[in-house]
Formats: structure tokens, sequence, C-alpha cells
């Protein structure tokens, strides 16, 4: 919250500049259904620290925590500045048409956009955390130990994150084509010692995601592509987890966030053609990799763009406060965590302050002829030159 | 020919299809990777240095042409503006370039973290008109510097320098990358229905929010600088000649007052007003001479159409009767006078809209509180200026006046300090840019985590347990013991 001071070109002398930031006002915030608790109080968080009031929606799609939240809140929290609004699309509409000083959405793209046209309306800056197709880019890595490590982070950041109802889960994988088996073989082993039962998996949200998922797989050229897994429980909204080996790239399961326990492998001759692969596709929020090869690892982070880059691990990018969190591209803009948040709520209000004492005639009209070589001599830092014409010594 | 298709999208006449094969244009010249290095950066931002060197006296009588705009403030306020944002960015580019490595915790020990300037891709500028030289070139210099591919589409309200850009730029940068639209609302308007990885929109808060909704069907991020009545509130403890001298050529020394920062409206108490009145006379007669209408040093207003909006704000008598000082009107000229009103009522229309020309109303209080709470019940506008040696005062109007930027005693001159963020808020606008700022509202600050395969904690996956749980707890809030049991791989598979 302290204002920092800024250098001053010595033209503006003698003057002291600061930037101060300041609360934008009355924020919105829109939470998702997947991570209801987190992706509410994160931003919350956030604008509280930089001084706003704020109205929360959570997601009408996870109601016991949006109730969870709106009796907590006011248990906790000033109750006259930090409101918990639940309900669906309608309470969301009729939140929309009013004014606000910033509105932060977390959700599907297809509803930012209603979100960010609305906010339009009133000339509010918007901040959209998306989603996408996020990638695990797979390269040999030499040890059976360093192998397992990766594989079991790939499966902590598909069916252990939600079932796949992530944002920052993997959404599938690409690999080298003579190391897919290998690849293949090592994710059953690990969701058979994660999974024995199906009681640690989480379920699908609800009935239309569900079928959403279900249709994903329907098409008999996606379904012959399934190698393990498939089976889809309608009463319980459990679907097992489900790896297919390159269903065509065509399909929706290829082209849609799959946002669900179904992990696409996709192979490749060589692995730098993922390069090619993640481009011609849009932006994804994070694009993970798992390889040894600091040369692939440059030409990874130089040619495709992604809210995020992680290497070898997944998901625990999240956790880094030092790091700015968001998307790029279609997997959306405005980036949050740590400071970013305070940032992002705040409005960074630069602050110049001059005195009385000095005042430069050439400054002001009429503008004589003999003005416009001083200035150009000021702006040109060309102090001697200044210097030169003040005495008097210098006409041109 | 690609090459003719792109020539007719330059021209007039830039509908749907030859917007699209701009974009398309400009996507290939982006997805080449030309951009993205030092050198072709600082190539653009050298040739646009030449250029404003070479082309000094075609870019004055441009502006001449379009505004009657003195030669000095086309010096001081576009010409020296626009070279020194290209030779700072040239200057820091290698830095603001360079990834910035930032700490991690023990909840990722051991990692390495770094935070990686990317370009956002192909950007759209769109320019006004009152500055309608630096307002094209300064996001563009910042676009490039960040490593796009842009298009420019100057302000047809200003359209000797537009015509003037769509000859000369592609003469000084890379034209695969680098483009110049010239059209009106019609061309405008396709543009805006590409996609566009970022729009940068310098204007009204009236097309603002068509920009914006056009942006919102691509979820396209937008920075728009618009305006609003930008005050100043002057204390009676000042140096009273100065500081009108500074409001005087903070407003009309700016275009005549068609200028976002430019002093909109003056609050002052009711004592000292007589006083601060008879020294803004005395200060606009010594600037000007007694016959304004005259002067070479203020600008004519842009066009017929503003000219008339300017004017009918003074049809209401309640407001006419206000003019303390100035009035004169010469319409085939297109030029106003400095004009002074003192105390014009509060609901007039010169008092709810931005006045954008050289009518200055003071308005009064009993005290300098009420002005400021005056402030406070309006949008919030582009720039607050104040005038006062009292600390305190100061001190308050920094705390409880929001507004894009604030300047003490002083008026405009944060414009030109390339380290402070020049932007709006609320009404005013959104982002900023100059300097770093530019580069940073043209990029993506990618987060980059890396990590090895040691420090793996078994912890994280299920089967879930209890003391799984516990060490998960510890890890994240940095507990150092659960950071050893996570390493000794506690519990055991």
């Amino acid at each position: 919250m302290t204002p920092c001071r800024v250098p001053i070109p010595l033209l503006a002398f003698p003057s002291r500049g600061e930037l101060v930031p300041e609360p934008l006002g009355v924020v919105l915030i829109f939470a998702s259904w997947n991570f209801p608790i987190g992706v509410s109080l994160e931003p919350l968080i956030g604008a509280i620290a930089a001084g706003n009031a704020i109205v929360l929606k959570p997601s009408e799609l996870a109601p016991a925590s949006s109730n969870f939240l709106a009796n907590s809140v006011s248990k906790y929290l000033d109750s006259m500045l930090v409101k918990v609004v639940p309900g669906g699309p309608d309470v969301g509409q009729m939140l929309l048409d009013q004014k606000w000083d910033k509105i932060f959405f977390t959700g599907s793209s297809r509803v930012a956009r209603t979100v960010m046209a609305a906010a339009a309306k009133h000339l509010t800056p918007v901040a959209v955390e998306l989603g996408g197709k996020s990638p695990a880019i797979f390269d040999s890595l030499g040890s059976p130990r360093d192998r397992k490590v990766a594989v079991e982070r790939i499966v902590g950041a598909k069916w252990v994150s939600c079932a796949g109802q992530a944002c920052i889960g993997v959404d599938y994988v690409l690999v080298e084509e003579q190391f897919a088996p290998v690849l293949i073989d090592q994710l059953k082993a690990t969701l058979e010692k994660f999974y024995p039962g199906l009681d640690c998996l989480s379920r699908i949200i609800n009935e239309q995601h569900f079928q959403r998922l279900t249709n994903l797989i329907k098409d008999p050229s996606v379904a012959a592509t399934i190698i393990h897994g498939g089976s889809l429980d309608s009463e319980t909204l459990f679907i097992e987890p489900t790896i297919l080996l390159d269903p065509p790239l065509d399909a929706d399961i290829m082209n849609e966030e799959i946002f669900g326990p179904l992990l696409p492998i996709i192979t490749l001759k060589k692995i730098e053609d993922s390069i090619e692969f993640i481009r011609a596709r849009p932006k994804p929020l994070v694009i993970y990799a798992f390889t040894k090869d600091e040369k692939l690892k440059s030409r990874i982070t130089a040619e495709t763009s992604s809210g995020s880059l992680t290497f070898n691990d997944t998901m625990v990018q999240f956790a880094c406060d030092e790091l700015p969190f968001g998307g790029v591209g279609g997997s959306g803009f405005g980036q949050y965590h740590g400071k970013f948040s305070f940032d992002l709520f705040s409005h960074t209000k630069p602050v110049l302050r001059r005195s009385f004492l000095l005042d430069f005639t050439f400054r002001y009209p009429p503008w004589d002829a003999w003005k416009l070589p001083f200035m150009r001599s000021v702006y040109h830092f060309d102090y001697l030159a200044l210097l030169l014409r003040v005495l008097g010594l210098k006409r041109r | 020919m690609e090459n003719g298709a792109e020539m007719e999208a330059v021209g007039g006449g830039c509908d749907g299809a030859r917007a699209a094969v701009l974009v398309a244009g400009l996507r290939r010249g982006f997805a080449s990777g030309r951009t993205r290095s030092y050198e072709w950066r600082a190539a653009q931002l050298k040739g646009i240095a030449r250029m404003i060197d070479d082309k000094e006296a075609e870019i004055m009588a441009a502006l001449h042409d379009d505004l009657a705009k003195p030669h000095m403030e086309s010096y001081l306020h576009e010409i020296s503006l626009a070279k020194a944002a290209c030779t700072f960015a040239l200057k820091e580019m290698k830095r603001w370039m360079k990834p910035k490595k930032v700490p991690t915790s023990i909840t990722t020990f051991p990692s390495s973290a770094e935070i990686v300037s990317e370009p956002l891709g192909v950007v759209l500028v769109i320019s006004a008109w009152n500055y309608p030289f630096l307002l094209s070139i300064d996001p563009v210099i910042g676009a490039i510097a960040a490593g796009n591919a842009v298009a420019l589409k100057p302000s047809e309200v200003a359209p000797a320098t537009s015509s003037l850009f769509a000859t000369i730029l592609p003469n000084y940068t890379d034209n695969s990358c680098v483009k110049v639209v010239e059209g009106s609302t019609p061309e405008t308007t396709a543009l805006l229905e590409q996609k566009w990885d970022k729009i940068f929109y310098t204007g009204s808060g009236k097309v603002g929010r068509i920009v914006m909704t056009a942006a919102a069907k691509h979820l396209t991020p937008v920075a728009l600088e618009l305006g609003g009545k930008c005050p100043v509130l002057v204390d009676s403890n000042v140096n009273v000649i100065v500081a009108t001298k500074r409001i005087a050529v903070g407003k009309w020394g700016c275009n005549n007052g068609q200028a976002c920062i430019a002093p909109d409206y003056i609050l002052t108490t009711k004592s000292f007003a007589p006083t601060l009145v008879d020294a803004m006379k005395r200060t606009l007669e010594k600037f000007y001479g007694k016959d304004p209408l005259e002067s070479s040093d203020l600008s004519r207003i842009v066009n017929a159409n503003h000219f008339r909006r300017l004017t009918s704000l003074l049809d209401d008598e309640k407001v006419s009767g206000t003019i303390v000082y100035g009035g004169q009107q010469d319409e085939k000229r297109l030029k106003i006078a400095p004009t002074l009103l003192l105390d014009v009522p509060h609901d007039s229309l010169i008092m709810k809209e931005e006045i954008f020309g050289p009518l200055l109303p003071i308005i009064t209080f009993n005290e300098v509180e009420d002005c400021m709470d005056f402030i406070n019940s309006k949008a919030k506008p582009l720039a607050a200026y104040l005038f006062t040696k009292d600390k305190k005062l100061e001190e308050l109007f920094v705390k409880t006046v929001s507004a894009g930027g604030m300047l003490i005693n002083d008026t405009a001159l944060h414009l030109a300090n390339p380290h402070l963020p020049f932007g709006g808020v609320g009404e005013s606008g959104i982002g900023a840019y100059h300097g770093k700022f530019s580069f940073d509202s043209f990029s993506h600050k990618k987060a980059v985590l890396s990590r090895g395969f040691s420090g793996e904690a078994p912890a994280r996956y299920p089967p879930y347990t209890p003391q799984k749980q516990k060490i998960l707890r510890g890890l994240i809030n940095g507990s150092i013991i659960a950071l050893l049991l996570a390493i000794l791989g506690w519990p055991r598979d």
C-alpha cells in the first residue's frame, strides 16, 4: 500500500513523483463451481487487500459451497462491505446490469463474453480467468524413476484434480510415438496405485456436464481409440479414468476443453513437433513440459505462448505467490495471486508534485521565435546549449 | 497478388473482407517470428526516430492543416514527446525484454521461477484527432517495443496527419508487421470485427464503449484512454501568477483546451475567486494579447461540428451571463477565444460534459473541502490538479480524490514523464502507458516455473490418508519439518 517514488527526468526539475495505489471502489467477483471455495476466496482476498468493497457471486452449480460462503462471510467479515449473493444466471444478469468499478470472472469463455459486453456499457475493467486445452509435453526422460514421478504428476493434474474438472489440469498429452507404450503403461500403473477403488475420485458436477463428456466419446471413431477405462455411471455421475490413444484431431474431444476424466494421448514423430502442434491452437492457460533437454525447454519458452509454463511438474505453479496467474488469448486476461491480486484490484495513481520556485518563461506563450530553440535544447538534454542560451551566448 | 490486396486495405474503403486480409497478413508477419528479436524491434524504433527527424517540417505542416496548431506546440507536445518515447524505449528495451527471476517458496522446493515478457501478437491502435501524431505513434512505439505486429488507424478528423502517416510510416518500418489503415466509421467498424490480441483506443467514452463491446466478442483485452472533466482546485495559499500561468498553458497552450488532460474547470473559494480571476485575465492578455482571435499561438477548433458543440454550451443565458472574460468567436476561421465563466449553474451542460475547448468555468464554494466533495461527486477524471502550499491539504487531496493521474502545483506535465503510468480510471479509462508501462501494456507476462524430479511428495496423491494431509498442510504452510519429511518420501508407498 505504500506509495513508491519514481525518478524524474531533469526536464521536470524540480519535482517529485510517486505512485499511489488506491482501491477501485466496488467490485464484483464471479466464482466458478470446480474449486468453489478457493476460486471465490482468492480474488476476494486480493480485492480486500486493495481496499475495495465486494460482492461475490458464487456458482449455483456448487450450492453447498455457495451457501457455506453466504453464511460464513457475514460471520467473519464486515458484512456492510463484503457481500455474498448466491443464485443462478438470472441473479448474475441482474448484478451485471449494475455499474461496478471492476468485474473479476472465473469460468467459461461463453459466459465471459456476456460479462465483458455488459461491463463495456459502463466502461468497467474486467479480468477473465478462463481455460483452454492445457497440454502436457512428455519427452523421454531416461530414468524410470523420473518417468514414474513425471507420470504421477500428470495423473495428479488430471484425475486427482477434481476428476479433470480444473482449468489448470492436463487436458491432453503429447508424446513421441516410440515412447507412447512406456507412457501408457506407467499411466495405468499409477492409476491402479492411486485409485484401487473409485472413492478418492471426484464425480462430475452435474448431469449436463456428464452428458457433455459422454458425448465426447460417443462418436465411434473416438470410442475406438479408448485404451483404458471408458465406463460411465449416469446414476452416480462417475466416469472411470479414461485414456484414449490418438483420437481424430477434428473430433470435439480434441477441439473443446475436456474438463473431465478423459485423457487423449497424441503421438508425434518427434517431440519437437509438439511446439507446432500447440502453436496451431488457441493459447492455453498452462503448458506443461516434462523434459530434461535444455534446448527443448528454451524453444518451448520462446516459441509457445500460454498463461503459464511449468517444467517437470503440474499444478504447483498455482501455489507460487510470486508468479502471476492468469491466461492469455483464449485462456483469458488479467493476472492475480500475491501482489498481482492487489495490483489487479487497485488503481496505481501517479502523483507529480512541483513547487512554485523555478519557473521557466520559455514554457509559456507568446511563443516567440527564440523560445523554440530553447525547448529543443531542453528536450535533447543539451544542457550546455541551454546554459549558453540562458547566458545569451547562443542564439540559433 | 498479396501486396496489391494489402495496399488496397491501406487506402479508404477498408471493408470486412479487406480488414480480414489485413489481419491475416499481420498474423503471417507475426508468425514468422521476426518481431521477437531485439534487432527487429530496435530497427523499427530507429526507423520511426529517423522519420520524426526527417519529416519534422511535414509533420508540423500537417498538424497546422488539421488544427492550426502552433509550431511550438507541435514541437513540444507531439514531435519531442514521440522522439523521447523512441529514445527511451531504445535505451531500456533490452532490460524490459529480460526475464525477471522471482523467489520460490518451500512449497515448490527445489524450483526456479521467472516471469517472461512476450508479445500479445497482433494489435490494433486507434488514435485520436487532437494530438493526431503523438497519440498514433506513441502506442505504436510501445506495441513494437513489446514485439507485436501492429495496425494503426489514425483519426479521420485529422485527415492531413492521417494521410501523412499512410504515406511516410511504410517507408521507415517493416510493412509486413506495421500497417496504417485510413478511414472513418465504416472502416473502423470493419477493423473492430476482426480478432485482435489487444486493442488500444484513444478517444471518447462513447466510442470507447463501442470498442470494448466489439472486443468482448473475441475476449480481446483493451486499453482505453478516454477523458473526463479534469478539475483544478486552487487554494488561496499560492503564488497566484505562477499558478495562473501554469493553468493557462495547460488549458489554452494545449491545443486550445482540446486535450484530454487540459484543465476542464477550476474550483476555488468565494473569497479567493476575485484574485484568481484577476490574475488569470492578466496572464491571458500577456499570453495572447488583446485580440486572442488573431494570436498565432492558439489552435483553432478542429471542425465545424465541435465549434457548434462548444458555442451551444454558451447558448443557455444562465451560462453566457457568467462570462467574465473572452467569449469572442469567429465561425469562418473556427476560432474561439479563451473564455472565463464565473459560477455557472452546476447542472448546466457545460458542467456535465467534458468541455474539450477554450471555455474555462470557475466554480466557487465557501470552503476548500466543499470543492473536494464536488470533485468526488463527479466521474473520476483523467487528471486532477491542485495548487497549494498547504501540505495538509495536499495530503488530503491525494488521499481522497481519485483520478487517472494527479499533479500538484502544475498541469499536464506528468504526461511527459516516462516513469509515470499514463491512463484513466473509471470513466476516464482502462489501462496505462508511456515508458515501460507501454511495453507492459502490449505484453503478456508468462509465469515460468522449473522443477526437477527430486523433492517429490507422495503426500500429494491418493489414496488419501490423514498423515498425508498433515504433511501437505505443513508443506503449504512452509514448515521445514514437513519439507524434510516430504524429501524423505514419507509416507512410503
